[in-house]
């Protein structure tokens, strides 16, 4: 531990001398990239718009309020596809994902050189890309319309269902499964009555908890023609009627909070 | 169990749900709200044939990605989504580390509590593009709208998980500080900040690859980056453009996923 005289009597501090200026050219090298990340992102930023801005935050606000609460009729059809996207679309994750996460656990997969790094190519690549993006490639790719969202959703969900699942079947107790294969189990028994039955809560948990992730992004995947609600938050806001616009974020928010009240409640009852 | 019915009968593994009732019923619930959505999807059919032309051509795109025809717009989005990224996070992380004091409740005082509660409640509960577009509206576009929106996304992450952390320390470390005479800041400094510090660096990295991956996102709506890039990619059915643009995308997700697991591995 480091401690140093000063005046005759010892004073402890926590860093050796060359661990502090360590420490302190981190931080400076930190400081230094802010600096210059700022000026390049900065470059082509009109100040003048933002000082502007408190005045076009009043001006927004004073055309956003009252909400056009009349509006909320034509928002129910939306709402439902919304919902339709995300738990269709956490189905589809789920049947695509249950097997790249056999593929990629370690001790489910059947080769280790081959199917295990493609799984995990798989799954990396689709955590890397956004639902957002992934509804951009397949409106151009099958059309506008909740198939693409459903898809997208799907597609997306992999990586995250795919990346905890196998890692809580990297975590099984082998006990188990070893107790049953040595009653002469089959490699399907196996997995069906020692596997399964350990890595079944953890599956609920990770669905569920995906559902609510889907639903907050269904809500936006309409911006790029991909269905639900934000079809409509798309039109209202073309058409700059930002009275609609705060009926849908309402909505949205009222949507969200429920899905994230009701896969807490789930994740309690199961865990 | 008498052993006359375990002769009898082959052991079943016991159902989920142990009522029948409730069992059928929620299965047949299932069942009806499943076919109700999958009746509520519209395809069109032709359109898919023809678009799956156009799914191959994308797939042709993404083997061969052009990085250099439109290199000037791809290198001006990426780094508009880096420098966009670092800043964000820097910021955000800096705003959040007061707030995760003030929401953790066991150091900071009820109305405190309640008001960064509050403010972390209302940065989680929109998705990160509904806020770049109320930015967009008002600050107009480009990377600083971006920068705003990420930081603004940040600060509910981070100020969240952080204040969880906080909330779960050994308290024990904290009252021996406070034994010795220590003042609130000391107490701050000494007993709960280095229980915490390696956590917090684990979580903003974290958070740089998930503002990384949002930049390019939030280019759609007008909030700057690469996601601006990849949209007229797109919409100019420019797909090697936008094969080249989303590898991009992956292969940085994938350095900062490999670097920050070795950057907290050797913090921890």
């Amino acid at each position: 531990m480091p401690v140093t005289t000063v005046n005759g009597s010892p004073i402890w501090q926590r860093r050796t001398a060359l661990a502090q200026w360590g420490v302190w050219a981190g931080w400076l090298a930190l400081a230094v990239l802010f600096v210059l990340c700022w000026q390049v992102m900065n470059k082509n930023t009109i100040w003048l718009f933002v000082e502007d801005a408190p005045r076009q935050a009043a001006d927004l606000l004073a055309r956003a309020w009252p909400p056009r609460w009349s509006y909320l009729d034509r928002l129910w059809g939306p709402l439902w596809d919304t919902i339709n996207i995300a738990t269709l679309g956490t189905l589809l994750g789920i049947v695509l994902a249950t097997p790249v996460a056999f593929l990629a656990a370690r001790n489910t997969t059947p080769s280790t050189l081959v199917l295990r790094p493609l799984a995990l190519l798989i799954i990396v690549a689709s955590r890397s890309i956004n639902s957002l993006i992934w509804a951009l490639l397949l409106v151009a790719i099958i059309g506008p319309g909740l198939l693409a969202g459903i898809i997208a959703i799907g597609l997306r969900s992999i990586g995250f269902i795919g990346k905890l699942l196998y890692e809580a079947i990297e975590e099984i107790d082998e006990g188990q499964a070893e107790a049953v294969s040595a009653t002469g189990a089959s490699g399907a028994q196996v997995m069906n009555y020692a596997v399964v039955p350990q890595i079944l809560p953890a599956f609920a948990g990770i669905t569920v908890f995906r559902w609510d992730i889907n639903i907050r992004e269904s809500t936006i995947l309409g911006l790029v023609g991909a269905g639900g609600i934000g079809l409509q938050l798309q039109s209202s806001l073309a058409r700059l009627a930002w009275a609609e616009v705060t009926v849908i974020f309402i909505v949205i928010l009222a949507t969200v909070v429920i899905s994230e009240w009701v896969s807490a409640r789930v994740r309690a009852a199961i865990i | 169990m008498s052993t006359a019915l375990a002769e009898s009968r082959p052991w079943k593994r016991p159902p989920l749900i142990r009522n029948a009732w409730l069992r059928w019923a929620l299965y047949l619930g299932a069942l009806v709200y499943l076919l109700a959505a999958l009746n509520s999807i519209e395809v069109n059919w032709e359109r898919v044939s023809e678009g799956l032309a156009q799914g191959w051509s994308f797939a042709q795109g993404f083997l061969a990605p052009d990085f250099l025809t439109r290199s000037r717009d791809i290198w001006r989005g990426m780094a508009e989504s880096l420098t966009m990224t670092v800043t964000s996070t820097v910021v955000g992380c800096l705003i959040s580390v007061p707030i995760a004091l003030g929401a953790a409740r066991n150091i900071a005082p009820l109305p405190i509590y309640v008001v960064c509660r509050a403010i972390i409640a209302a940065s989680r509960a929109f998705q990160e593009v509904i806020i770049a577009i109320l930015f967009v509206a008002m600050f107009g576009f480009g990377p600083f709208a971006g920068f705003l929106t990420l930081s603004f996304a940040t600060i509910g992450f981070m100020a969240k998980l952080l204040a969880e952390d906080i909330e779960d320390i050994n308290e024990v470390q904290a009252e021996a500080i406070r034994a010795t005479g220590a003042n609130w800041w000391q107490v701050i400094n000494y007993g709960i900040q280095p229980q915490v510090l390696p956590r917090l660096i684990g979580l903003s990295l974290y958070r740089l690859d998930i503002n990384f991956r949002e930049s390019a996102v939030i280019g759609i709506v007008g909030a700057g980056g690469v996601g601006a890039t990849l949209n007229t990619a797109m919409q100019r059915y420019d797909y090697s453009t936008a094969g080249a643009i989303l590898i991009m995308i992956i292969v940085i997700v994938l350095i900062a996923e490999y670097a920050s697991s070795h950057l907290r591995k050797w913090v921890q």
